[in-house]
């Protein structure tokens, strides 16, 4: 019996091991009802001015679930200041765990204006992160949108071929060929759900309050809207400026390569037409290949990063506008339906 | 005044309850009953902390809060106070704003040990709230209830501490902001995007619509008594409707409308033209 068993038991050690290796890719993150609170809380007191938090929580199969979080001061270019802030950080955690809080970093959230969010210090506090963590996540909130009678929040994580690829640090044409990557495929969205225990589901039910109208709703049938409209086209328009003076980059890159293949070309045609007389006269041919001529010194790829994070800056603004827009008119158009509804509720009142 | 006539009274202070008053922001609820799902095996109740601020009309702004750990047994009561100084300066670092305004526990009303712990933070700020949350829901409901402690003494000798209730504003229009639908349920599978929050709201005013139609007409047919107040409410709000003739109201939606597709159709060519760029740009063989 023990015979048999033994031989099962390690197998399926192997087995457990094996899958190990393989984890299942991130399909949800699940974020307790207090953790966005807590999030929107520190977010709002301190708007405008952008802030950042730590994440805490599990990490159970295919989803990544957060618990809890803490808020980071707002930090100062100081050194000094800087090594407290990981004091800060530590000393926080340690407190957390003495309550019984999940002590597991899972990622971190900010706070974000008009979705301008996508910027090189991102990507490089997400590789940070990344580093430590295997699974992390970056939880942005909008509290620009809050007015609006929306919740923006949005789960974020990097695409796996494009942390390779940013490892390596190669960000020239041929190589994003070769890797079929575009802007696109840079940032990956995953579905948030929130979750609440069964206490507070319960607390909740008893203190809500039984008003047809919730503040929620006022803010979303607002019909003014134009200034978020307005800030959007005009980061918009930033954006494009930023975009042109990229593409000038690359123009500028082509045009010196032409004109150096053009020199290469014609030197290669003399060395020829050298060795053709140096052969007539019977003399060993010159090599056709000099390195230390400044005709073959390779002129260096401007990196592509920063125009891919411009365009991805740029088509989430014009996603913005699209979503918002059809919103709108959706409003527009149902409030002469409103109009109607509530002028023939006049007249009935005024027979 | 009680020394000089030579006679012991019992001396009340004046009642707090008519001029202090609570706000607690929906936060601290989800902390208080996070930590109490979390406290420890044989812990009974958890305290903590509660943060916030003094509001210029007097009322306490309860905003934040945290546990402290505590251990209770026979009448004696030991608080982590280290604890709570190191979580203190660490909050304050984030938002210097937010000082003590009193402490919470878990449990219906006030209990032995809570006094001790009262005078603790009495020490920390003058007169402390006490926020009780009765997470076993013993009468059938959570109740929460702030207190305030007040003072009983007989002549100079002080006698005893008697927890006076405040009154508590449990508005939450914060959790409103978010939506109970995503707050209340234990699990939400999604969070409702723009158009499915439009939505909802416009099926809300639509009922609310359909029930004032409804009352103004079981009034006209005489099945209801007429209400003047709920009329002139009515009237008030029909007449903040601008009064415009069909086609000026016609063209002023149709001009907005419009002006909004061109956004619209704006937004759908920039990003048209960046899918183009990417694809010329990517693709783009060198000479």
């Amino acid at each position: 019996m023990a015979n048999t068993t033994t031989p099962t038991m390690a197998r399926s050690f192997l087995q457990v091991a094996a899958t190990e290796e393989v984890a299942p890719p991130l399909r949800a993150v699940q974020i307790e009802g207090l953790v966005v609170l807590k999030i929107i809380k520190h977010c709002k007191e301190l708007s405008p001015s952008l802030v950042t938090g730590q994440l805490l929580g599990l990490d159970v199969g295919s989803v990544l679930e957060v618990t809890n979080c803490f808020p980071f001061p707002i930090r100062e270019e100081d050194e000094e200041i800087e090594a407290e802030g990981a004091n800060y950080q530590l000393e926080m955690m340690r407190c957390l765990r003495e309550v019984n809080v999940d002590n597991n970093t899972v990622g971190w959230y900010q706070s974000m204006l008009f979705g301008c969010f996508q910027t090189v210090e991102l990507i490089e506090t997400f590789m940070n992160y990344q580093e430590n963590i295997k699974r992390c996540v970056c939880i942005i909130y909008d509290p620009s949108r809050a007015n609006q009678g929306v919740l923006a929040l949005k789960a974020l994580k990097l695409s796996d071929s494009f942390m390779d690829l940013y490892r390596s640090n190669n960000f020239t044409g041929e190589k994003l060929r070769e890797k079929n990557l575009s802007w696109v495929d840079i940032f990956e969205e995953i579905p948030i759900k929130v979750s609440n225990s069964a206490l507070i589901s319960a607390f909740m039910t008893e203190l809500e309050d039984d008003t047809p109208v919730t503040q929620c709703d006022y803010d979303r049938l607002q019909l003014s809207t134009s200034p978020y409209l307005e800030r959007n086209v005009e980061f918009l328009i930033e954006c494009m400026d930023d975009l042109s003076i990229e593409q000038q980059k690359f123009q500028y890159y082509y045009r010196n390569l032409s004109r150096q293949q053009a020199q290469q070309q014609a030197w290669l045609q003399k060395r020829r037409s050298e060795n053709m007389s140096r052969k007539a006269a019977g003399e060993e041919p010159l090599p056709e290949e000099d390195p230390s001529n400044p005709v073959f010194k390779p002129i260096l790829e401007p990196s592509r990063l920063d125009s891919f994070l411009i365009t991805n800056q740029m088509a989430n603004y014009c996603n913005q506008i699209n979503g918002y827009v059809t919103d709108l008119k959706d409003r527009l158009i149902s409030y002469p339906v409103m109009h109607y509804l509530l002028e023939k509720s006049l007249t009935t009142i005024c027979h | 005044m009680a020394a000089s006539e030579q006679k012991t009274v019992l001396q009340f202070p004046p009642s707090f309850s008519s001029t202090l008053s609570a706000k607690v922001h929906p936060l601290v609820i989800f902390n208080i009953c996070d930590c109490y799902v979390r406290r420890p095996d044989q812990a009974e109740r958890v305290i903590g902390t509660l943060l916030g601020s003094v509001l210029p009309d007097g009322t306490v702004d309860i905003r934040n809060s945290y546990a402290v750990p505590h251990n209770e047994s026979s009448g004696q009561v030991a608080l982590d106070i280290d604890y709570h100084h190191n979580l203190l300066l660490s909050h304050q670092k984030v938002n210097p704003k937010e000082v003590i305004v009193g402490w919470y526990s878990t449990g219906l009303g006030v209990t032995g040990g809570s006094a001790l712990i009262h005078d603790f933070y009495s020490r920390e700020v003058p007169n402390p709230i006490h926020l009780t949350v009765d997470t076993g829901f013993r009468n059938g409901e959570g109740t929460i209830k702030a207190y305030v402690s007040v003072n009983l003494s007989l002549g100079d000798r002080p006698l005893a501490a008697q927890f006076q209730e405040v009154p508590l504003d449990l508005r939450m229009v914060e959790a409103e902001r978010i939506g109970f639908d995503v707050l209340k349920t234990t699990m939400v599978d999604k969070i409702p995007s723009d158009l499915e929050g439009m939505e909802i709201s416009m099926q809300r005013l639509l009922a609310l619509i359909d029930d004032v139609y409804k009352y103004v007409d079981d009034v006209v047919e005489g099945h209801t008594a007429p209400d003047n107040n709920i009329g002139r409410f009515i009237s008030d709000t029909v007449a903040s409707l601008p009064k415009l003739s069909p086609p000026a109201f016609d063209k002023l939606v149709n001009d907005n409308v419009q002006d909004h597709l061109l956004l619209l159709y704006l937004s759908s060519i920039t990003r048209t033209q960046l899918s183009l760029a990417e694809k010329l740009n990517t693709a783009a063989q060198i000479l």
